[in-house]
């Protein structure tokens, strides 16, 4: 189990290097000044050349990627125009935002926290629930009305969703308020008031894919021979079903949703964009418009460390629940 | 277990008497006397497979699936290869057809080295050395025509036969006892016992001197088992073929095969001729396998089973001495320290690894 | 060593051996696993309809051009006059009259009708374009990591873990208007085929994974039987063995794979318009209008309500064909 954990974070590092590399390449190396990007307004050419030196834009690039790695791991020193010394995870110093991109961070991260964290709870129960229930009642009504919901579901647009359940449900309604973000810690009901929308926008398109996942997977563990095996030795029907067919059709589902998970918490650019809610996604949707290449990379990162996360999470899950895994 | 059907001749005890065919008479004969035989189409000397298995982090271990073996095959004849499942025998039989490469020892075809070949070198090989396989469901490709499953040896090895490859494919079909006009039907669309017709009929088609017959009746009924085991007789007598016989089944090797070799855990125990070993096996092991074969004869008479007790010992661990002491009813304090030779024992014909081996017939 | 003289021989031999079974049916020509799996897909009423609408909808989009001059109206005509003076369209229903069938866009009071066909246009082209991009590029690793294994497998792994790592939507967003830039520099208007060009590659760059992992499956499952280790004892080539025997038993999923992600495209493009990333206007694109007619929902939802079920129905009808298509193919793991 530890070999498999060490391999198993080593490829993850080496993966998280890799993105970091590419993507540095990508945003600093392309031909578009980083430093008119970084300084879009009120720039005149002596302060564009100024800029260019603090930030070292003139040192070879391999320089410049060290030290932003060194920024992450140990802080490093900006200039007084950045705020001086930067610490440990220094992502680097955003102009547009006028503040280090750390900062900008931790404000926004709770808010794409709070979006995924309870949609994926419900999305999984209830679709999972839902798949399995109309796998065991194959057939009846209850079944053709699962499938109908999934397939729906599975095809609708989210922004689309989205828009519609604003107009319907905070426009002309008014049953919940225009969505918005209110930290958890300072009043509850008012962080699940306004969030509600898009917990259950998210949840009923990503709970229909799971109710179609979810049946597939379980009509088929219900035809392998170990559950015929476990029936016919007598075992009670819920024991069958509750502890040996869902068990085994459970494991897949927990793959896909590791990885849903990993890959939502990195933006639901489109869920905060329908909404307008300031989280990862949003931020990084906003850097792009106004070429924040500090805060631009700074989101890629965390995405992608989020997903390799959830991936070895998921991994490490799989391998507690089904042994096979470790020798491989 | 063992279907009457599948052996013709009347009484199982007086098989001695009624060889399989005319022919293998002649050659039986001349095998137990050794030096007037024909030089062999393929020998193999001390042919050796390991796997290594992981355990751990660190603890990785050796199989020894195949551990040095000898024997050879001459032409037109049939070596039957027995032993229980795990013993190797699949193993040597992937060996010989190079989908395996060995980790030592020699193989030698028609007087060539061909252990190490590779690529173009192995062409002119697969040609005269096919193989049969055990599944005749997953041994055929089910996006494939029959048709083609038979012509694809020919097309890869750019044989043009005279009339056209059709042709030929038709002549192949027909003459393992498939309507050649079934040339366009797929896998799917026929029996078991059919679809192991298309996998002879496949590996007929480069004429080849040699067939690996890889357990090639033990997935079929016991019915088909007969007609199967026939069309490979058949086959030899016309075609003058040299068969590797694979087999768990000793009534079915008794029947097909010339000469007789016993694997326990991936050595050869006992070899001979025919006879030799189903008369007068010395071999415990020899003896314990034979002994497990159903007899009509034995009907009411005393159970004479020879019963195993213990576990075939994992072939895992290197172990010094005889490989079988474990389960073996004469072992004593030399089996465990010496691993006997394979050798002339008690004025045996054949050749048999056991210290202390028995004689007579089995019971 | 004569086979014709052994012939007669032969078949004595085994026809005096019993009767053979018969055979499953009559006729000489067997049919293939694809041809029954055919058979089963037009049995299918579900298969059959959404079948039947997705061909609709791609006979549409690709006579465009006749549907245009039929109607008489071109995608980038501007009817002025029939907007009131905030650009919303007059009448009832966004505008909806016998020479507008869908109504008219809010603003540049274009008809949308003839906009969603050559959007539609747009699209598929876009999306089915990707889907067999992706499917060839994860075929083709899939396979060499299936069949080679060893290190060509463990790169083509990582490689692949690499891929899945990158956060689509981000680097989308950061990389469209970079890459665009590049070539275009800021005040050069870009062609239409160049960002419907880019698209495609940024699709392919990211979406090549699933496909690779599902073949390098199969494939391993594959390389296990016997009738590849028969192909091998016959002598075939690398070349022979992956497209003659192995490539051929994995269409059927690749198959279904393809045919769900070509809806998939079809709303990630929709995505990425909605995220300023899509195609830009005046080309005509289903994404991007219903990106801009979000902003119409509540003065006039016609402009909403039309594209908006159009790539609904498109996607269903993709998402029921997938599905039916996966049991004709694979009649076990089906209800």
């Amino acid at each position: 189990m530890l070999r498999f954990l060490v391999k198993r974070l080593l490829s993850a590092i080496l993966v998280l290097l890799a993105v970091s590399v590419l993507s540095f390449l990508m945003f600093f190396a392309l031909p578009r000044d980083p430093v008119t990007a970084m300084c879009p307004k009120n720039c005149d050419a002596q302060r564009l050349e100024r800029v260019r030196q603090e930030l070292g834009l003139s040192d070879p690039l391999y320089q410049q990627y060290v030290g932003y790695m060194k920024g992450i791991f140990v802080g490093r020193d900006l200039n007084s125009a950045q705020g001086g010394h930067c610490d440990a995870p220094c992502l680097g110093y955003s102009y547009v935002n006028s503040e280090p991109v750390t900062h900008t961070l931790t404000r926004v991260l709770p808010v794409t926290l709070s979006i995924v964290i309870p949609a994926a709870v419900l999305w999984f129960g209830l679709g999972v629930g839902l798949g399995m229930t109309s796998a065991l009642r194959r057939g009846t009504l209850l079944d053709r009305l699962a499938i109908g919901f999934s397939l729906t579901g599975a095809s609708l647009q989210l922004y689309f969703v989205g828009a519609v359940l604003l107009l319907v449900f905070s426009y002309t309604l008014h049953v919940v308020p225009v969505p918005h973000y209110t930290s958890i810690l300072v009043d509850p009901l008012r962080w699940a008031d306004g969030l509600v929308l898009a917990w259950v926008t998210l949840a009923f398109l990503f709970c229909a894919i799971y109710a179609r996942l979810s049946r597939a997977q379980m009509v088929e563990t219900l035809s392998e021979d170990f559950v015929r095996t476990a029936r016919a030795k007598g075992l009670p029907r819920s024991t069958v079903y509750g502890r040996h067919a869902l068990r085994a059709a459970i494991t897949p589902l927990i793959t896909i949703a590791g990885m849903d998970v990993g890959a939502a918490l990195g933006g639901t650019v489109v869920t905060e964009t329908t909404f307008g809610l300031q989280g990862l996604g949003r931020t990084a949707w906003d850097a792009v418009r106004e070429g924040d290449l500090p805060t631009i990379m700074a989101t890629v990162l965390i995405a992608a460390v989020f997903i390799v996360v959830a991936n070895i999470v998921v991994d490490v899950l799989y391998a507690a629940i089904d042994p096979r895994v470790r020798l491989r | 277990m063992t279907p009457r059907q599948r052996r013709p001749e009347p009484d199982p005890d007086d098989s001695g008497a009624a060889t399989p065919d005319g022919d293998s008479k002649a050659t039986g004969d001349s095998q137990t006397t050794g030096d007037s035989r024909p030089a062999p189409l393929l020998a193999v000397e001390g042919l050796t497979r390991h796997f290594v298995a992981r355990r751990g982090p660190r603890t990785h271990s050796i199989v020894r699936a195949v551990d040095g073996i000898d024997f050879d095959v001459r032409p037109g004849e049939t070596l039957g290869l027995v032993g229980e499942s795990g013993c190797g025998k699949t193993t040597t039989g992937r060996m010989l057809v190079r989908l395996l490469e060995p980790t030592s020892g020699r193989i030698s075809f028609d007087g060539q080295d061909i252990t190490h070949l590779r690529g173009r070198a192995l062409r002119p090989l697969r040609r005269q050395l096919q193989i049969i396989f055990q599944d005749p469901y997953s041994s055929l490709n089910p996006r494939h025509t029959v048709g083609e499953i038979v012509a694809i040896p020919l097309r890869v090895n750019g044989v043009r036969p005279p009339g056209g490859i059709t042709r030929r494919v038709r002549d192949l079909l027909e003459i393992v006892g498939l309507n050649p006009e079934h040339y366009n039907r797929y896998p799917h669309e026929f029996s078991g016992g059919q679809r192991q017709r298309v996998g002879i009929a496949r590996a007929l088609a480069l004429r080849p001197k040699l067939i690996v017959a890889d357990e090639p009746v033990s997935a079929l009924d016991v019915s088909i088992q007969a007609q199967v085991v026939n069309l490979l007789r058949q086959l030899q007598r016309d075609l003058g073929l040299a068969f590797l016989f694979i087999a768990h089944d000793l009534a079915v090797v008794r029947h097909f095969s010339h000469r007789v070799a016993v694997m326990y855990l991936g050595r050869i125990v006992e070899i001979g001729a025919r006879d030799d070993i189903y008369r007068n096996p010395q071999h415990p092991y020899t003896r314990a396998l034979l002994s497990a074969v159903p007899d009509v004869a034995r009907i009411g008479a005393p159970p004479a089973r020879i019963r195993l007790t213990g576990d075939v010992s994992s072939s895992l661990e290197a172990e010094s001495g005889c490989r079988f002491r474990g389960r073996c009813w004469k072992a004593q304090d030399l089996c465990a320290t010496r691993e006997p030779a394979l050798a002339h024992r008690d004025g045996g014909a054949q050749l048999t690894a056991c210290h202390f081996p028995e004689s007579g017939p089995p019971r | 060593m004569s086979l014709s003289n052994a012939d007669d021989i032969a078949l004595s031999e085994i026809s005096a051996t019993g009767p053979q079974p018969p055979l499953p049916k009559a006729g000489l020509v067997g049919r293939s696993p694809g041809q029954q799996a055919w058979a089963r897909l037009r049995r299918d009423r579900v298969a059959t309809v959404s079948g039947a609408v997705l061909i609709l909808f791609v006979v549409v989009a690709l006579a465009a051009p006749l549907i245009q001059r039929l109607y008489g109206v071109g995608p980038q005509q501007q009817f002025q006059d029939a907007l009131d003076g905030l650009g919303m369209p007059l009448g009832y229903a966004g505008g909806i009259t016998g020479g507008h069938w869908f109504g008219l866009e809010p603003g540049l009071g274009r008809d949308i009708f003839i906009r969603m066909v050559y959007g539609l246009r747009t699209s598929l082209v876009i999306a089915v374009a990707a889907a067999v991009i992706t499917t060839l590029i994860g075929v083709a690793a899939g396979v060499l990591a299936g069949y080679l294994g060893g290190w060509v497998g463990a790169v083509i792994g990582w490689v692949t873990d690499f891929a899945l790592a990158m956060p689509f939507l981000v680097v989308a967003l950061a990389l469209v208007p970079t890459v665009t830039l590049r070539f275009y520099g800021p005040r050069q208007a870009e062609p239409a085929v160049f960002r419907a060009g880019l698209l495609i590659v940024v699709f392919a760059v990211f979406g090549w994974t699933g496909a690779a992992r599902l073949v390098r499956g199969q494939i391993v499952s594959l390389r296990e039987r016997e009738f590849v280790e028969a192909a091998r004892a016959s002598g075939v080539g690398l070349g022979h063995m992956l497209f003659r025997q192995l490539l051929p038993n994995t269409w059927a999923p690749i198959l279904v794979s393809f045919s769900l992600a070509v809806p998939s495209y079809v709303t990630g493009e929709a995505v990425l318009s909605f995220l300023g990333i899509g195609i830009v206007d005046p080309t005509p694109d289903f994404g991007a209008m219903i990106y801009r007619s979000i902003d119409y929902l509540q003065t006039d939802p016609t402009y909403v309500f039309f594209p908006g079920v159009t790539i609904f129905l498109l996607v269903l009808a993709f998402n029921l064909f997938g599905d039916s298509l996966r049991d004709a193919l694979d009649p076990k793991s089906s209800r």
